[in-house]
């Protein structure tokens, strides 16, 4: 047999043999992928949000925030946490584009009293040992209890109230910028985000 | 063939980074941390090991003339295997190695070790080779992470050390790029020396891969 053939044969006997594999794999974990990301979604609403006995994750309103960059429309989901059936806080994700190293994706909670009531780091790139920091609680615990009215929201060395880390101003100024920017779009749009208060359950 | 020998030379004679200096990007750029090291080492050593048996099983069904590719599927595929098999089932690991893995398949060290040991030897050499390449690879990327971490965070493993001294200021080049170039002259440099101190002139075998 020509050797060029039986050589291109037996890859693609390889290949499609790889390829039968990755789609057996991919069709037995794609469940409880989504799940595992799921349950992550729930384990940071409810580390940002103070008191809840529903599903929040369950219990959305999702409203356009504008267009991105190529003109499709972004959306921003709002997750309700309650206690009894009343409400006792709203969380929602904010993407802060100006880090050091790509976007930084934080989840925000809010208390009736638009006070913020936690924010966690769901997912970042910045530099290990520096802008990472963000992620401890010595930097996050500093947002509890602000809100629009009550505080400045600039870092220290933009004449704020927020420490800064460090070496590092850029990814804690990207952080306060995003979450000010997510209260500002909370503010505006509170009676969408809060209606249908009593209903469900 | 001597199996210990086949083992213990990953760790120290044939050390994938020190000696073979193979493998240098996931090397330079996840050692900013011992855990971080340790992890990227541990992570490589399983696909290393599985690839490497693979590869021996289909040694002899694999025609030499389109070997590179052949090897380059398996690998990559078991990569993303073990990708999707982490995320579905150990959702924690995935979340403390995720951006490590895809970088797996780009280690030239996994290449070279089917394309130098494990399509010419059988199953059971290639298994013991990959388990001594992987973990002297490990090893290697813990010792360059530790010494960062040591000096650029005053930690190691997450324990503070250096920085319980109050005159201690962190080196912030050492946990940046540059402190992964700094580091791994300084450790080869004195590999090198204590070699040559103790004339032991180990020939090095194998270095032809990137």
């Amino acid at each position: 047999m020509n050797t060029t053939l039986r050589l291109a044969i037996v890859l693609t006997l390889i290949t499609a043999l790889a390829g039968l594999i990755l789609s057996v794999v991919e069709s037995v974990t794609r469940a409880p992928i989504a799940e595992q990301r799921r349950l992550e979604t729930v384990r940071a609403l409810k580390a940002v949000l103070p008191d809840l006995d529903n599903a929040p994750d369950a219990d959305t309103v999702v409203l356009p925030v504008g267009t991105d960059k190529k003109g499709r429309p972004v959306e921003r989901t709002f997750y309700r946490g309650r206690k009894g059936g009343r409400l006792t806080g709203i969380a929602f994700k904010v993407i802060a584009p100006e880090g050091y190293s790509g976007n930084i994706e934080i989840m925000v909670g809010v208390t009736p009293e638009r006070l913020v009531s936690g924010i966690a780091i769901l997912s970042h790139a910045e530099t290990p040992g520096l802008g990472a920091k963000i992620i401890e609680p010595q930097f996050r615990d500093q947002f509890k209890g602000k809100g629009l009215d009550n505080a400045d929201w600039r870092v220290k060395k933009d004449g704020g109230q927020f420490d800064q880390i460090t070496g590092a101003t850029i990814s804690p100024r990207a952080v306060v910028k995003a979450v000010r920017q997510g209260l500002e779009f909370l503010r505006d749009h509170e009676s969408q985000v809060v209606a249908d208060r009593e209903v469900k359950q | 063939m001597n199996l210990g020998k086949e083992f213990l030379k990953g760790l120290w004679q044939e050390n994938p980074v020190f000696k073979l200096v193979l493998g240098m990007c996931p090397t330079l750029a996840v050692t900013t941390s011992a855990e971080n090291g340790l992890g990227m080492g541990l992570a490589t050593t399983f696909v290393l090991v599985c690839a490497n048996i693979t590869i021996a099983l289909l040694r002899k069904l694999i025609p030499g003339g389109v070997r590179i590719p052949a090897f380059i599927v398996v690998i990559a595929s078991f990569v993303t295997v073990v990708q999707m098999l982490m995320e579905a089932y150990a959702y924690d690991l995935f979340k403390a190695l995720g951006i490590f893995i895809p970088l797996i398949v780009v280690n030239c060290l996994i290449l070279g070790r089917a394309e130098a040991f494990a399509s010419k030897n059988g199953i059971f050499a290639s298994l013991i080779d990959g388990l001594g390449m992987g973990l002297g690879f490990a090893l290697s990327l813990t010792v360059i992470g530790a010494v960062r971490e040591l000096f650029g965070s005053g930690a190691v493993f997450g324990m503070p050390l250096l920085s319980l001294f109050p005159a201690y200021k962190p080196v912030i080049l050492m946990i940046l790029p540059p402190g992964a170039f700094i580091t791994l002259g300084f450790l080869l440099a004195g590999i090198n020396r204590l070699e040559a101190r103790t004339g032991a002139s180990g020939e090095n075998k194998g270095g032809h891969c990137c």
